[in-house]
């Protein structure tokens, strides 16, 4: 009797403890994802990192290491960081769904003012990066104005901004070029925290501000984790999260030893830094950031929704004027002076890291992020192939067709994606 | 003696999913007035564009029969070739050519290599003005002339075409009542040379007084082709051809208990946008607490534009009227204004005005109450994927997560987005714009059920909608609204299909 009991109770226990493996793999398999379907399901914003690291590989080997060298490391951060402040903007400007052409003039004007006041009238450094602000604010405002209140489209309101400030930086600077400036206001884009806490050849100081960095990333990431988890969210799967966390922690503190074996930390590299978490939080986090992503993707839905969309179009442009000013800022710093010509084509790198970094030419789609990546990747490029002594017009023909095939795999994904209904 | 220009014989056309026209027939006899009527989406327009080659041969079945031959059309350039012309009910002239320009676009009048001749055109355009009696100069732009005007140089066009069979889409819908009778002069003098006219149109007024057959579609079938000699034959007659259709769908029960009057509107009239008239006049109704209100009219009649307007003033231009919520009047002047008023707007083209389509569920749900959502300007995204997952279960979204995109989810779905969405804003109204169009049966079902849900839950809720057994079957009370009026309003259980079409239909006397 027993043995005929056993067998078929064992079974049935097996089964049952089967069933409850298979929920919970079931809740698991809900809950966490693999790398394959992370990767595919983000293909689009996934391509511009493996594109990138593809590209910093290419160059590394093509140069023979130099591109990666602490001093070109540093190089690439102090020559490109400008471009990536304006790309923060652009970026933002792009995902609501218009465009802005003015920014180098802006650059070129808000440079100017600095100049003219730090060294024509002898004012101390900060008087000029305060008027610099205001006067970017205010042709933000100026821009805003016409874009969301008088309802004319971006791309010809920046168009004539464009020439309206390029001439207006004639006017204040008298068609010449105004140099140098005090050695305090240089600091602001060529100035490095060095020896702070002294090192062996390196800064110490840089390591440690890096180390501080990674472990906040961890920390959030952890209790971002842990938050999505609480709510019954997907959630990649645990060793999956520790070799991310990892990976960027490696990839981090690598640049990090490269800074430190060169000049220290740049403290441009500093202003960027806040300016990406503090744009990453605004568009990824808070309702002005959302409502930005909900006009451009679909403007008749978002003013059905109760968005103020004139009110937010108004402060898209007054939040690019402010950035434009602190590129003019970082770039007049680093020029040491104000040129009649600074600034010119800042628009197109800015405009192409944004959609290289994956932003839809219809609006609606965008990061931050995104756009940091998409201009270190025509900053590497550059800086690449000017180690390797390639011709200024090649240069420019190679950027050309990235940006092109950027956009075109942007719209390949899209149509494959409608397709797909 | 029966001399037909045109027969269409055993027309059925399928879309995905859809039987648009089943076994149509229509037999028009040659220099006559052929009306065509049905409800809206009974199948009018596509048997037009089947005629003219929108839907090319082979993508239908059956045949026509145009003088005396078997034609197939490869599009609409065949059949205006062969003498069949039609005007949409959206006008398809360009605003910033001519009325020469746009008579002659694409079939250029060429004078020596090839360059056009301006001097013979806008002397040809003259003469084709002046028989469709329309007194204005050939050189200006079509922008600058009313759409009364605009209609008739759409006519001239088609007279420079040598037109043998002219299609007319709802000619009047825009228009005000002295170009409407200008208009119907003009197609009784067409006639008068021998060109034959098919006119789809609304107004059933308008048919009675210039048809001379009627042919009536329903659900995508021939009903029936009535001759207008006939003493018989009257308005209410068409109208009972064209409800005739059985309460077939199935509708959830409910009990009603109307509670306070949670909504009412007075005097509500809109201005079109561009055009000098009314689009909606002088509009009164209330809905209350726990009660389904329906709308009732045909296109054109005025329905979204009321909706719209009342949501933020979102269409046209606010002429007068008041709007009370819980017997306190309100000015929702934009539309954040009335989404705090407890207004909600469930858009009738939910793709077009609804969602981003392009993002996903949490967020297309927490697009209209993200205050609710957030603190200091900051979203809380754990709290809105718990709204999401909330009306993910409530309304049984099916998507496999709240982070699927919503352009991939099925329309039923996506409508179902479009509601957690509003009701996520805690509306005492909701406004329902054709909240079941192109959804499936079961999906429908289902939109019923959560309608029920919310006024048991003490909402009101109105319905726009132009399937009438729809209304007859989920709302306790329908107001009819023709051109922008109000015509009627009907407890259910008095309201039946013909009686709300009567009042649908219901208009001015016309002029002249």
């Amino acid at each position: 009797m027993t043995q005929t009991v056993g067998p078929t109770s064992e079974p049935e226990a097996e089964s049952a403890t089967a069933q409850k493996d298979n929920a919970t793999a079931g809740a698991l398999g809900t809950g966490t994802s693999d790398v394959r379907t992370l990767l595919t399901r983000n293909l689009r914003t996934s391509g511009i990192y493996i594109a990138f690291v593809v590209v910093v590989a290419l160059f590394a080997i093509l140069t023979g290491g130099t591109s990666l060298s602490p001093g070109n490391i540093t190089n690439i951060v102090l020559q490109y960081s400008y471009i990536l402040i304006l790309a923060i903007g652009m970026v933002i400007v792009i995902i609501a769904g218009h465009i802005d052409l003015s920014v180098g003039s802006v650059v070129a004007v808000t440079g100017a003012t600095s100049a003219v006041i730090v060294i024509r009238h002898d004012q101390p450094w900060w008087v000029g990066v305060l008027a610099a602000l205001a006067v970017g604010l205010a042709i933000g405002a100026w821009h805003g104005f016409w874009v969301a209140y008088v309802g004319i489209p971006a791309f010809i309101v920046t168009l004539a901004g464009m020439l309206l400030f390029r001439g207006l930086t004639l006017q204040i600077l008298d068609n010449i070029s105004l140099s140098p400036f005090t050695p305090e206001y240089g600091k602001i884009a060529s100035g490095f925290s060095n020896g702070l806490l002294g090192g062996n050849g390196f800064d110490a100081f840089t390591l440690l501000i890096f180390g501080v960095a990674v472990v906040v990333y961890a920390v959030s990431q952890f209790r971002t984790r842990q938050a999505r988890v609480r709510y019954n969210q997907p959630v990649p799967s645990f060793p999956l999260f520790v070799a991310q966390i990892v990976v960027v922690a490696a990839v981090v503190m690598a640049f990090a030893y490269q800074l430190a074996t060169a000049r220290g930390l740049p403290y441009v590299l500093v202003i960027l830094a806040v300016l990406i978490l503090v744009y990453g939080v605004v568009t990824k986090r808070t309702v002005f950031g959302r409502q930005v992503y909900a006009i451009g993707g679909n403007l008749a839905a978002a003013t059905l929704s109760g968005v103020k969309v004139k009110v937010v179009n108004f402060w898209i442009f007054v939040n690019m004027g402010f950035l434009a000013a602190v590129a003019g800022v970082v770039f007049s710093s680093r020029s040491n002076g104000a040129q009649p010509g600074a600034g010119n084509s800042f628009e197109l790198d800015a405009i192409a890291a944004a959609f290289i970094g994956g932003a839809a030419v219809t609006g609606g789609v965008g990061t931050v992020v995104g756009a940091m990546v998409g201009g270190l990747l025509v900053g590497v490029m550059s800086n690449g192939m000017q180690l390797m002594g390639v011709d200024q017009s090649i240069q420019s023909m190679v950027k050309g067709l990235v940006l092109l095939l950027a956009v075109a795999f942007d719209v390949y994904n899209k149509r494959r994606a409608g397709s797909g209904r | 003696m029966s001399d037909p220009i045109l027969e269409m014989r055993s027309i059925t056309k399928t879309f995905p999913g859809v039987k648009a026209l089943q076994d149509v027939t229509l037999s028009v006899e040659r220099g006559e007035v052929h009306a065509i009527c049905g409800e809206n989406g009974a199948g009018k327009s596509t048997l037009m564009k089947v005629l003219s080659g929108v839907y090319p041969a082979g993508d239908y079945e059956g045949e026509i029969v145009f003088e005396g031959q078997v034609v197939s059309f490869g599009g609409i350039r065949d059949s205006e070739h062969a003498g069949i012309v039609i005007i949409h009910q959206e006008l398809a002239l360009v605003p910033y050519l001519s009325i020469a320009e746009n008579i002659f676009l694409g079939s250029e009048k060429r004078g020596k290599f090839g360059l056009i001749d301006w001097n013979l055109a806008n002397a040809e355009a003259g003469k084709l003005l002046r028989s469709v009696g329309l007194d204005e100069n050939p050189t200006t732009p079509v922008g600058q002339l009313g759409v009364g005007k605009q209609q008739l140089v759409e006519i001239a066009k088609a007279l420079s075409k040598d037109v043998k069979l002219l299609i007319l889409d709802e000619p009047t819908a825009a228009l005000n009542d002295t170009d409407s009778a200008h208009l119907l002069g003009l197609i009784r003098g067409l006639r008068d040379q021998g060109i034959t006219s098919i006119i789809i149109s609304h107004k059933l007024n308008e048919i009675d007084a210039i048809a001379d057959h009627t042919t009536i579609i329903r659900d995508g079938q021939t009903v029936e082709t009535l001759d207008m000699a006939d003493e018989s034959v009257t308005v209410d007659r068409i109208i009972r051809g064209m409800v005739g259709r059985a309460l077939d769908s199935y509708y959830p029960e409910r009990e009603s208990h109307p509670g306070e009057e949670v909504m009412r509107v007075e005097g509500w009239t809109v201005k079109h946008p561009t055009q000098d008239r009314m689009v909606v006049d002088h509009a009164s109704f209330d809905v209350r607490a726990g009660e389904v209100v329906g709308i009732a009219g045909l296109m054109g009649a005025g329905r979204t534009e009321l909706a719209m307007s009342i949501f933020g003033r979102s269409y046209g231009t606010f002429v007068e009227g008041r709007l009370f919520m819980h017997g306190k009047e309100v000015k929702a002047r934009n539309v954040a204004e009335a989404i705090d008023a407890g207004i909600a707007y469930a858009t009738e083209d939910r793709k077009k005005y609804g969602l981003n389509l392009i993002d996903d569920i949490a967020r297309n749900n927490s697009a209209a109450a993200l205050d609710k959502l957030s603190t200091r300007g900051f979203v809380d995204a754990n709290e809105e994927t718990k709204a999401a997952e909330e009306g993910r279960r409530s309304m049984n979204i099916k998507a496999p997560t709240v982070k699927s995109i919503v352009g991939k989810l099925s329309g039923g779905n996506q409508q179902k987005v479009v509601l957690s969405k509003w009701l996520l804003t805690d509306p005492d109204v909701l406004i329902l714009d054709e909240p079941t169009r192109g959804i499936d049966v079961g999906a429908k079902y289902e939109i019923y059920t959560i309608i029920n849900k919310l006024v048991a839950s003490g909402k009101a809720v109105v319905v726009i909608s132009s399937e009438l057994p729809e209304l007859l079957g989920i709302c306790d009370r329908v107001y009819t609204l023709s051109a922008g009026r109000i015509t009627g309003q009907l407890p259910v259980a008095e309201a039946d299909q013909e009686r709300l079409m009567t009042l649908m239909t219901q208009e001015k006397e016309l002029v002249g």
